[in-house]
């Protein structure tokens, strides 16, 4: 987790989706070194655990930017469903 | 299909650029759906800040009525090392509005307003999944909950658009294609941001920054005043961030602290955090832009200059050139690609393909320097005014002969040579016709 940015998504505001609209190949992501999703995500979605081997999605967190999906080949990427996820009102 | 689910037109996507197309399908008295999968339109938008008045105009001859922000009279270039800034700064009269500050949600949401009276059906909370395809042609658009038909689809979906990469129009998105903007929003009262931006009667500033904390990557930084916020952010090449490893609210972070912005949002309450890619490939990653029964407008075309930081202008532009062009395809009844061609002709015969054209290497000879152009340079013209607005009892002359064996010593001369080379380069490829 990242607090640092924990606290800036704080501040904004989401229409939950119910369903998860990211899904990573979890075997592909065992054998992934990079993990270049964990560092790149502005909204720090995806983190790694060590101990027990496991991407978490933290699908809700999500700014639907696009960047996992343009680095990483590995996600199944789509947009949540209509009216949900982030809302933005000073953007 | 039944009559009831088919119309002349759906644009998808009510950005600027769907926006603007649909519009001037119903001014043109066609029937027209605006799909949009946020909320609202503007609910899943975020840009630079800045929206250029004559494209406004162009598409909303009454944009004057629509809830802005302030209109920009200071535009500021800012040049930071590590703790210092040189600024450029230009200024321009209120009265000769080049362009203003507003905040999407609220733009996005009154030129949606002003397309339904102009006859548009607006249709929010709703994502297209997919194109209908038949025959390999554009029939129609698959809902989440439907199916709907049209003699053309406006593909309008933004920079990740799923359903131009759905119909093979673009392929996938590669990481030195785009750049990803993160940008925090700060809530000030609007004397205090008047105060420290010395602005009056209405009046914005917006700033460029490059260098220092950026790191030297493909970055820049940018920094606008709303009416009562103050947003903060920056763009960075997704490549970048990548190969370097670095988190982009970080860099973020970093770039607020620096004191060239860290005294104007002093005190502010962070009210808004937000992230979008934009595109950056330039020229050579606009795709195909029609297909029999489809046209691909705005960010979904990759149609921004990065060189000027224009986007919402050729959205806009682009929207319109493909709206008339379906009223003519409509006109003839012929939903082909040699009709729908047009709309390639006419962004071609525009500024919109004319200045990609222009700064066709621009991104990519910076990029292949960006740690000298948005590193080394800037941190040297800091230096140099250092010297220039100090004095600590030393002889002048001193200072000039050691900044200057210092420049040629620090960068290895061919290193300087290759900085002046690719300048050189980049330079000949603007003035190229």
């Amino acid at each position: 987790m990242n607090e640092n940015v924990d606290k800036k998504l704080a501040k904004v505001k989401y229409k939950t989706d119910g369903k998860c609209h990211l899904e990573p190949d979890e075997a592909k992501c065992l054998q992934c070194l990079e993990k270049v999703c964990t560092i790149v995500c502005p909204a720090g979605v995806y983190n790694y655990n060590e101990t027990e081997k496991k991407l978490t999605v933290s699908y809700e967190k999500c700014l639907e930017c696009g960047a996992c999906r343009v680095l990483c080949k590995n996600i199944s990427w789509k947009y949540p469903n209509g009216g949900k996820g982030v809302v933005y009102k000073n953007s | 299909m039944s009559e009831n689910k088919k119309v002349d037109v759906i644009v998808v996507g009510a950005g600027p650029a769907g926006v603007s197309a649909a519009i001037t399908i119903a001014r043109g008295g066609k029937r027209v759906v605006l799909v949009e999968r946020g909320n609202f339109s503007g609910a899943k938008n975020m840009y630079g800040g800045v929206i250029y008045s004559h494209a406004a105009k162009e598409i909303f001859p009454n944009y004057k009525e629509a809830p802005i922000e302030r209109i920009v009279t200071s535009h500021d270039y800012v040049l930071m090392s590590e703790y210092d800034s040189t600024t450029i700064t230009y200024k321009n009269a209120l009265e000769r509005e080049i362009s203003f500050i507003a905040l999407r949600p609220k733009w996005d949401k009154w030129c949606v307003e002003e397309a339904k009276k102009a006859g548009v059906y607006f249709a929010p909370d709703t994502i297209v999944r997919e194109l209908v395809v038949e025959e390999n042609k554009v029939v129609g658009i698959k809902t989440d909950l439907e199916y709907f038909y049209a003699d053309i689809v406006i593909i309008a979906d933004g920079v990740n658009s799923i359903l131009a990469e759905q119909i093979g129009l673009r392929k996938e998105l590669k990481p030195k294609q785009v750049a990803l903007g993160v940008k925090e929003v700060y809530k000030l009262p609007s004397e205090t941001i008047e105060q420290r931006f010395g602005l009056i009667n209405g009046g914005g500033r917006e700033f460029k920054l490059v260098g220092g904390p950026l790191r030297g990557l493909m970055a820049m930084g940018i920094m606008f005043t709303n009416k009562d916020s103050v947003a903060i952010g920056l763009g960075a090449s997704l490549e970048d961030l990548k190969s370097k490893k670095i988190k982009p609210y970080e860099l973020l972070d970093d770039l607020k602290h620096h004191p060239a912005v860290a005294d104007y949002i002093k005190d502010g309450e962070l009210i808004e955090y937000s992230a979008h890619l934009i595109p950056e490939g330039g020229f050579d990653s606009v795709p195909k832009l029609y297909s029999d029964g489809v046209m691909v407008v705005g960010d979904a075309a990759m149609l921004v200059d990065n060189v000027h930081f224009e986007g919402t202008n050729l959205a806009m532009y682009s929207g319109k050139f493909a709206g008339e062009t379906a009223l003519q395809a409509i006109e003839k009844n012929d939903f082909s690609s040699d009709m729908l061609c047009l709309y390639e002709k006419k962004l071609q015969n525009s500024f919109v393909m004319k200045d990609l054209k222009t700064y066709r290497n621009v991104v990519d000879n910076i990029m292949s320097r960006s740690d000298s152009y948005l590193g080394y340079y800037p941190e040297k013209i800091n230096e140099f005014f250092e010297i220039f607005t100090g004095t600590d009892g030393c002889e002048k002359r001193e200072k000039y002969i050691k900044f200057t064996k210092k420049f040629f010593t620090q960068r290895s001369l061919s290193e300087l040579f290759k900085d002046g080379l690719t300048a050189i380069k980049l330079l000949f490829g603007v003035f190229k016709p």
